[in-house]
């Protein structure tokens, strides 16, 4: 199924950042939330801001418009305020998409623990991620920063506890 | 160039200034004349030169000296020249700078150019001649001539002196003031009180002053970047004139307002105004203080600063509100436009144009798609 763009997709302003504050506040929210979803249509977790420059997402071809390299670091800065979106270097040149957070999986996970009573049971993160049980799941094919990260949240709201184990990582739920 | 007659410069009655240039040599024959470069001034009478920085060395011939001319080509490293050949030196003339000379012609040497227009002023009033007609009085030949001290005053001839005399000290003076500052400084109050004295003249139009004098004087003030102080004082001080000339403005805007819509960019209406004024034009200076009075003199216009530093001048009845309505109107209209197209649709000025849809912009009615195609704007659908 392709992605749907949102109707400001075709809308030529929507790629000149605005200067007027109001509209500049509805511009970067659409953004935003245009990115995300993209971002999570396509499962991707990562950005490389150089690559995102040309990809279709800031750049309609079809229109013969697209956002500026400030705009587009104007947005990220925003996805980062709300916190799905991180840095991962100190140039800015890549970053992580959370465009669903970390606690936010986190409870996923545990509702499909939950679900199919398998608490108190330990897991690697191999086997949530990419195991035959979870492959209906949404979280199935989760990259391990984030699934490590989510079961961190889970652990700090006490559901869950990351062990260690010979060869790699390893989570039990309560 | 022994034809020359020491002159004080100042134009006889019924003499008039033709054309005067500045930047001039003068050679005597082929040879430079031992005198700076100055100023050539031609009158209906006499060709007068003055030392462009002392303006006491002023030396005159009468223009029936003048046997014919010819002018010279500029060359390289040469300015234009123009070559005057004169009938011998009348027995009585007036002592000059030269007793004597081998040559029965002289040169001038245009260093600022200025030569075509010197020459066809000349060739005019030599073949006018209109010194025969209008002969002025000739300077009384007493064998001192004017460089020389005073003499005895007697009957009219005397106060005709008199008052040459007296008009030579003033012409002095502001030479004088003009070179040293410092004397500036002592002279000024000297200065202020004959700038009254002239500007009084002037007002009442009394014959003691000639025109030559008066622009004179005037370039003299504004070389010194003092404004004219004449049309001021006609319409009174600073603040009245301005105040008057916003009245009249009041009167005269009010069509052309009406026929754009109710708004015109400042400098539309200093070209308007000054086109229809013709003489005593208006300083942007000017222009923008009375302007500022409209408000006060509770009169129907007003002058409005944009953001971006625009100043119009709007009907009091103009409605910014109304505008921007109807211009969100035009944009959802046409889907978009950009200030060119709005500007012919609406009939204004393409800035006045912008300046609108960046207010509407500004209330957030319009929003804006910046591309390598221009500037567009959009009806704010965010």
């Amino acid at each position: 199924m392709s992605f749907e763009w949102p109707w400001q997709y075709n809308f030529p302003p929507f790629f000149t950042l605005q200067p007027n504050v109001d509209t500049r506040q509805k511009q970067l929210a659409a953004w935003c939330s245009m990115v995300l979803s993209y971002c999570r249509h396509h499962k991707l977790y990562t950005l490389d801001v150089m690559e995102a420059q040309e990809s279709p997402v800031f750049n309609n071809k079809k229109l013969e418009r697209k956002l500026s390299m400030e705009a587009i670091q104007v947005v990220f800065e925003e996805l980062r305020k709300k916190g799905n979106l991180e840095w991962l270097d100190k140039n800015k040149s890549r970053c992580l998409v959370m465009w669903r957070r970390p606690e936010e999986w986190g409870k996923l996970i545990y509702q499909w623990v939950s679900k199919n009573g398998m608490s108190n049971s330990v897991f690697t993160l191999y086997e949530l991620s990419n195991g035959d049980d979870t492959e209906a799941e949404e979280f199935h094919g989760l990259e391990e920063w984030m699934l490590l990260r989510s079961l961190q949240a889970l652990q700090a709201d006490g559901k869950a506890e990351i062990i260690t184990m010979d060869d790699g990582k390893g989570v039990k739920f309560f | 160039m022994d034809r020359f007659s020491w002159s004080n410069g100042l134009l006889e009655i019924n003499e008039t200034l033709v054309i005067q240039q500045r930047g001039v040599r003068l050679y005597d024959g082929d040879d430079k004349a031992k005198l700076d470069i100055g100023a050539a001034l031609l009158s209906t009478h006499r060709l007068i030169w003055r030392d462009i920085k002392n303006h006491d060395c002023c030396i005159a011939i009468p223009l029936s000296q003048i046997i014919y001319f010819e002018e010279q080509a500029a060359g390289i490293g040469k300015s234009a020249k123009i070559v005057i050949h004169l009938h011998p030196a009348s027995p009585n003339r007036e002592p000059g700078p030269y007793q004597q000379s081998k040559y029965s012609y002289i040169k001038l040497s245009f260093k600022e150019h200025g030569q075509i227009e010197f020459y066809r002023r000349l060739t005019e009033e030599m073949t006018q001649k209109r010194w025969e007609n209008t002969p002025v009085s000739q300077p009384i030949s007493t064998g001192t001539g004017s460089q020389a001290g005073r003499t005895r005053a007697v009957g009219i001839v005397g106060i005709e002196r008199k008052i040459e005399e007296k008009r030579k000290e003033t012409d002095k003076n502001i030479s004088e003031a003009f070179e040293d500052l410092s004397k500036l400084m002592v002279k000024a109050k000297e200065m202020v009180e004959l700038s009254k004295s002239i500007a009084n003249k002037i007002k009442e139009k009394q014959g003691d002053i000639t025109e030559d004098e008066t622009i004179r004087f005037k370039s003299y003030l504004l070389s010194m970047g003092i404004a004219d102080p004449v049309t001021r004082e006609t319409h009174g001080s600073g603040t009245h004139y301005h105040l008057q000339l916003a009245r009249q403005l009041g009167d005269m805007l009010q069509a052309p307002l009406e026929e754009r819509g109710g708004m015109m960019a400042l400098t539309e209406v200093y070209c308007l105004v000054n086109r229809a004024r013709g003489m005593e034009l208006l300083s942007p200076e000017d222009l923008v203080n009375a302007c500022k009075m409209f408000e006060s003199l509770k009169l129907l216009l007003r002058l409005r600063v944009f953001d971006s530093g625009v100043m119009v001048v709007q009907l009091q009845s103009h409605s910014e509100e109304e505008m921007i309505a109807s211009a969100l109107d035009n944009v959802s209209d046409k889907g978009s436009l950009t200030a060119e197209e709005f500007a012919k649709l609406l009939g204004l000025s393409v800035l006045l144009s912008k300046e609108r849809l960046l207010l509407a912009e500004k209330m957030g009615h319009l929003c804006r798609d910046d591309s390598v195609e221009g500037l567009r704007f959009y009806p704010n659908l965010f």
